[in-house]
């Protein structure tokens, strides 16, 4: 393992000394972000390559219209909500949904499953799925809202807020934000949607679009991989994680998703509004879309004040630059999602990389 | 056969009156009797060879009572025993309080009386004096246990932060994280569960064996709650002294490993109910290390780091296995409720 590592850190070396100026990588998914700071990995990198955490933990870019959204539909005494646990924390504009678990109209659930099962066993409410997450959980929502038209569980909906990560990706580089040289890509989304999905990315804006696994030696070869690429001019789509991903992706899953939801604008925390990069519900599931059933038009999105986790989403702020960091914003009493999240940014940096330089 | 109240404690065994003395006599001197504590006086007397004691109290609300590798009752020995080792003590004496909830079954306290004698005998610690309180049911859950103990200080041993100095060395006596992770996983019913075992254990024996047959030990402290995180993010905070460990070296099982991904947490920040940290000089981490292999509870003994000079903040760090340096945190807390 070591050898391999080297050999990637020697990359890494000789493009920043041919560059001869700083490399910025952004790395897409939380995933990534926390092992690159469990491992040490900053610590191993020559200065002049600085790595970004982008917005693939889907807590983090989930905006806060959504969550007031949420958290009105919990004040319901006909609704009971059904969330995954990493969404239990973040603060909306007065409250969170912990805070309204002491009502007991909020349940946590582990699957899409668990849920419609919580709305078999509670027909006298309206089961709200908080249905959040990037490509790689849309597919098993896609399941349960096809399961819940199929058995006529009526009192199941979903409040879509699936997000896709190309759309994301496109908008930071469109927003003329040059201080992304290239992209880590996330290795669980590329499981579904396939290596492919990056072409347009490189081949549009030019940038190296490398697809790495989680552990440290696999994350130090896609970065060495990257400054390969960057050294010689030529970016490139490659996968350094074959063991799973394909270039076609998980076609079954991406055929249910397709069937089930459309590509609609949407809010993200910090990107604001991005063209065709959220999932609706498509008509003939507009039944099960908790948007319909409750006359849910606008989304309102105000954020807290001196909150920066939309700018450390983009990749243009280091969470130690935010005004609240380790001060008023900590994993205990977070008022960002990135410190929310144990997959955010701010959350990791807190957690491994405080009272360091560099 | 059917159940009975009789198989039941009831709110009345805690009432002073004859059930109370059924439960003493039937249930808990057969366990646990000795001289001292047979007196069934209001307060045991003891006569002790020194003046020079340590002082412990804990209690114990772990859950569930009975996970791979101990109970509640054995941990209720262990931890504060384990306590009394690491200050550098003999045990000798515990204190038994039992907090049961209203239809706590005969059965399952039997379990656990018998599981607090044996562990005791096998330390040679008496149990002395005593309590037994009832609460309705739901107003605890099923049994809460609490110790005090008491030990005689080891004459050699000379241990404090004050004591700690740059190039000194960290010796754990084995794997970390299994006493968390078999109780979480069992919590949380994961599938690999039945391959974890806590590693509650008495830590006297061999902290005693090391402190009377080597010098240098300057300080040790068993890594239960917050893990082998918080307890060198103590020292580091306690001497000023900076703290470097080795991912390589740290003794870390891979179930335990495996399933510490699986749920989120950092076996760092792990329990560990049969574990101490020790530092030591460096000149004799070789003895402290031979005596720990021939022990059972220090076979898989590691050294794993040393104290280094702070910077401007003291801090402890990891080395991870590619080389790479990052920061262990004081963990925050919130966690792992009920671990023990």
């Amino acid at each position: 393992m070591l050898d391999r590592i080297q050999k990637a850190q020697s990359l890494c070396n000789t493009a920043c000394k041919q560059l001869a100026r700083q490399i910025n990588i952004m790395e897409v998914c939380g995933t990534h972000t926390v092992s690159i700071f469990r491992n040490g990995i900053r610590s191993t990198l020559p200065k002049e390559l600085k790595l970004l955490s982008g917005p693939g933990c889907p807590v983090c870019v989930t905006d806060q219209g959504y969550i007031d959204i949420v958290l009105q539909l919990a004040d319901r005494d006909d609704c009971l909500i059904a969330t995954y646990g990493d969404m239990i924390r973040v603060p909306g504009k007065n409250s969170s949904l912990e805070r309204k678990q002491a009502k007991a109209n909020v349940k946590v659930v582990l699957s899409s499953e668990d849920a419609l099962q919580l709305a078999k066993d509670n027909p006298e409410k309206t089961v709200v799925f908080v249905a959040v997450g990037f490509e790689t959980t849309a597919p098993a929502t896609a399941v349960v809202v096809k399961e819940a038209a199929q058995q006529a569980v009526d009192n199941f909906c979903i409040l879509s807020g699936h997000k896709l990560v190309t759309p994301a990706m496109r908008a930071l580089l469109s927003a003329k934000n040059d201080k992304i040289d290239a992209f880590l890509c996330p290795g669980h989304v590329s499981v579904i949607i396939g290596y492919g999905a990056f072409t347009e990315i490189v081949e549009d804006f030019n940038r190296p679009c490398v697809v790495a696994g989680f552990g440290p030696m696999q994350i130090m070869e896609g970065l060495g991989e990257i400054c390969r690429q960057l050294e010689s001019g030529k970016p490139e789509l490659k996968s350094m994680y074959d063991a799973v991903v394909t270039k076609e992706g998980n076609i079954p899953a991406q055929k249910i998703v397709a069937e089930c939801f459309e590509a609609v604008d949407g809010y993200w925390r910090g990107l604001g509004k991005i063209d065709k990069s959220t999932l609706k519900l498509k008509e003939k599931y507009s039944r099960f879309d908790a948007f319909t059933r409750f006359k849910i038009k606008e989304i309102p999105t105000e954020e807290k004040t001196g909150c920066r986790c939309g700018e450390v989403l983009c990749g243009l702020i280091e969470p130690t630059e935010c005004g609240l960091f380790g001060k008023n914003c900590t994993p205990q009493e977070p008022i960002g999602p990135c410190m929310v999240s144990s997959e955010g940014a701010c959350a990791a940096w807190f957690k491994y990389g405080r009272k360091r330089a560099h | 056969m059917t159940k009975t109240k009789n198989d039941r404690i009831l709110l009345a065994h805690g009432g002073g009156g004859q059930l109370t003395d059924d439960l003493i006599h039937r249930h808990i001197l057969p366990k646990l009797n000795n001289e001292t504590l047979s007196e069934l006086g209001d307060s045991a007397k003891l006569n002790l060879a020194s003046k020079s004691l340590c002082f412990t109290t804990d209690s114990y609300v772990v859950k569930p009572l009975f996970f791979n590798g101990g109970d509640i009752g054995k941990l209720a020995v262990c931890g504060t025993v384990n306590d009394l080792a690491v200050a550098g003590s003999r045990p000798v004496a515990l204190s038994l309080s039992l907090i049961i909830e209203d239809g706590f079954e005969f059965k399952l306290l039997d379990k656990i009386l018998d599981s607090i004698g044996e562990t005791a005998r096998e330390n040679n610690v008496n149990i002395v004096t005593g309590d037994t309180k009832t609460v309705e049911a739901g107003a605890a859950d099923r049994i809460f246990i609490n110790t005090a103990g008491i030990g005689i200080k080891l004459a050699r041993a000379d241990m404090g932060h004050d004591k700690i100095a740059v190039g000194d060395k960290i010796i754990i006596n084995g794997y970390i994280g299994d006493h968390g992770m078999t109780v979480i996983s069992q919590r949380e019913d994961i599938k690999f569960q039945s391959q974890m075992q806590s590693d509650c254990a008495p830590l006297a024996g061999l902290t005693c064996e090391l402190l009377e047959n080597t010098s240098g030990i300057k300080f040790m402290r068993d890594p239960t709650r917050g893990g082998l995180a918080a307890s060198l993010n103590e020292i580091s905070r306690g001497t000023g002294l900076s703290i470097e460990i080795r991912e390589v070296d740290i003794p870390i099982r891979p179930v335990v490993q495996a399933a510490a991904d699986m749920l989120g947490f950092d076996v760092l920040t792990i329990a560990n109910e049969g574990k101490f940290i020790a530092i030591v000089s460096p000149e004799s981490v070789d003895d402290c290390m031979r005596i720990c292999k021939n022990h059972p509870l220090g076979k898989d003994a590691k050294v794993i780091g040393e104290v280094c000079q702070g910077s401007d903040v003291p801090l402890v760090e990891l080395i991870t296995q590619i080389g790479g340096k990052r920061i262990i945190q004081m963990p925050y807390g919130r966690e792992l409720p009920r671990i023990c």
